[in-house]
């Protein structure tokens, strides 16, 4: 057990290096440094004023250096400073991520919430036509743009019926509807993974026994079947993280919010490269560290992964 | 050699009574196989009619999707626009349509790129030892740890928007599906006895690989190749919408309903429409993959 802790942590903080080490290298691909790029739209800026902020912000260093002071600092939280806005990284991350925070931690609850519920309906519904419906939903739900359903959201809720504003003014459907949304298009791979996982249980024999014992389908679902699929699911769930903030940014845009999504489309307007070297290093960081615990907790939910030496237990989901 | 005999390795008893039943009727199998294919025509008839926008669009419309005629402009859908017009009196319907092969080329560029790469490095991991393979893996984890679309993002910031980088991006993203699928597959098949017993009576490397194992994991590479193309025309789609593909006047459809969002309050088709063609065709795609699984299911 403490054996697979460590190396899961070794492989962790080894993917966020290579994950920094990837984008260093990125950057230092382009063609030309990121000071240069950001005032190429600026004609203002003569040669002299260049050099001068390519000194102030250290890209004047070789390479090695650079790499080495960027990696210090960011082990002490320092991503650097903003080209567009001269405050630091963290500063204006900070500044919004509340924001980004609360919408999609809400949508991920409900996504989970929604994924089970949809699972349930989908075994336990004694009408055949619920059922199939449940079981077509997720991939049609997988299909739907997240602009374009809260799009559709906004013209038939603000505009025809007129019970929310087409911007956010703090009332209960103006939070709601963006978080629903988000869940939605979260929801669909989560429910397509534990509807499968729950059909794969059912097959197996302990099933049968409990049906002949007099258990009840619901006690059956709830109690065995459920409990049994939630693993894979889990895995699944920790990689939706990464859509999560795709989906975040769509629909911040949508619905006129603030939040990291309207950052990073600021950033990468402006050309302001160091901001969004940061933005990548931390959702790589997040996904790397949510994933993590996935794995680590995964052994508690179901002990046999480490008894059957099957390798990573990610490799079962993916 | 055929596929069914190398299947009847199995010593597994159930397997070899399903093999019986598959050799009897192997000489039909070609002829069932094309049936099955096309009890499939819900899904290839409208697959084609998408093409064809793609290659002809000038048969399906006649309107000029660039310059529209300013009289007409926020009419709601009629049989003259089935789509209704936008804001300059362009036909909506002859936008999208005229928009398919802009938005199929940068998804099938997404695609090719993740699907080539991804399947190359996949065969690699699998057959090239350990040490490839945990290379190859630790680089697909990291590729797995930035999502697809902060990728594209990165190549849109230090290039340009356009088609080119959004493709590229979102198909250097797809590279990690491709590759753990293809190792999976290639480890579930290599361990196979027909494998080992191609490798014994003197089969090279390449030659095993092309005539045993590559015919075995085809199917779910095709399979995966159809749900992202849906996947990509998704993703393509979500960043023409949010302005980081091809730049107005051009029809992309992201960009389409990007444009129409600015008339939501006075012309829900502009949104709406183009948008259900999206929704139809990533369904199209998400079931062909499912169809090619199946028929290549073993």
């Amino acid at each position: 057990m403490g054996g697979y802790i460590a190396k899961r942590v070794g492989q962790a903080l080894l993917v966020i290096l290579l994950a920094y080490t990837a984008v260093f290298l990125a950057v230092q691909a382009l063609p030309n440094d990121p000071v240069t790029i950001f005032l190429s739209a600026d004609a203002s800026a003569d040669p002299a004023t260049i050099a001068q902020m390519k000194a102030y912000y250290g890209y004047d260093q070789p390479q090695i250096v650079q790499y080495l002071d960027q990696l210090g600092g960011l082990l002490t939280g320092d991503f650097g400073y903003s080209l567009s806005s001269g405050s630091a990284v963290s500063t204006r991350i900070g500044e919004v991520i509340g924001s980004t925070l609360t919408l999609a931690g809400s949508a991920f609850a409900l996504a989970i919430l929604m994924a089970v519920v949809l699972t349930a309906a989908a075994s336990l519904s004694r009408s055949s036509r619920v059922r199939n419906a449940m079981l077509n939903l997720p991939p049609l739900m997988i299909s739907v743009p997240v602009f374009w359903l809260g799009l559709v959201l906004l013209q038939i809720l603000a505009v025809q019926l007129g019970v929310m504003s087409l911007f956010p003014d703090g009332s209960l459907l103006s939070l709601a509807v963006p978080i629903i949304v988000l869940a939605i298009h979260l929801s669909a791979p989560i429910a397509q993974v534990l509807i499968k996982s729950v059909q794969e249980v059912n097959r197996q024999p302990f099933v049968d026994v409990l049906r002949a014992k007099g258990a009840s389908e619901s006690w059956i679902f709830y109690r065995h079947t459920l409990k049994n699929a939630v693993p894979s699911a889990l895995s699944i769930a920790g990689i939706t993280v990464g859509t999560l903030l795709a989906g975040s940014v769509i629909t911040e845009t949508v619905f006129a919010r603030a939040g990291l999504g309207q950052l990073v489309l600021q950033a990468v307007t402006v050309q302001d490269i160091p901001l969004v070297q940061g933005l990548v290093l931390l959702t790589a960081a997040t996904f790397t560290a949510v994933n993590l615990f996935v794995d680590l907790i995964h052994p508690k939910l179901d002990p046999r992964i480490i008894t059957a030496h099957a390798g990573s237990p990610r490799a079962l989901a993916a | 050699m055929s596929l069914l005999t190398e299947r009847s390795n199995d010593a597994d008893l159930s397997s070899v009574v399903e093999n019986n039943r598959t050799l009897t009727s192997s000489r039909t199998v070609t002829g069932s196989k094309l049936r099955s294919w096309l009890g499939n025509w819900w899904v290839l008839i409208p697959l084609a009619v998408l093409l064809a926008w793609a290659l002809l669009p000038g048969i399906f419309t006649g309107a000029d999707p660039i310059t529209g005629v300013p009289q007409e402009k926020l009419s709601a859908p009629s049989l003259a626009h089935p789509f209704g017009t936008d804001h300059l009196g362009r036909d909506v319907y002859a936008r999208v349509v005229q928009g398919t092969s802009q938005t199929l080329l940068t998804a099938g560029l997404a695609c090719l790129v993740g699907s080539v790469v991804g399947s190359l490095l996949g065969l690699l991991a699998s057959t090239a030892g350990r040490f490839v393979d945990s290379v190859a893996m630790r680089f697909v984890d990291v590729v797995l740890a930035v999502p697809a679309f902060l990728i594209a993002l990165i190549l849109v910031t230090a290039t340009e928007p356009g088609p080119l980088s959004l493709g590229l991006g979102v198909g250097i993203a797809s590279i990690a599906a491709f590759a753990r699928l293809v190792r999976t597959e290639v480890l579930r098949v290599r361990s196979r006895d027909f494998v080992q017993a191609a490798l014994m009576s003197g089969g090279g490397y390449l030659t095993v690989l092309r005539r045993h194992i590559i015919p075995h994991v085809i199917g779910p590479v095709l399979a995966l190749l159809a749900v992202d193309l849906g996947a990509a025309i998704l993703a393509i789609s979500g960043l023409g919408f949010l302005g980081f593909g091809s730049p107005p006047p051009t029809p992309e459809w992201g960009l389409l309903i990007s444009e129409g969002r600015q008339y939501l309050t006075v012309a829900w088709w502009l949104t709406t429409l183009p948008g259900l063609v999206i929704i139809t065709t990533v369904v199209l795609t998400a079931t062909l993959g499912r169809t090619i699984n199946k028929a290549f299911r073993f």
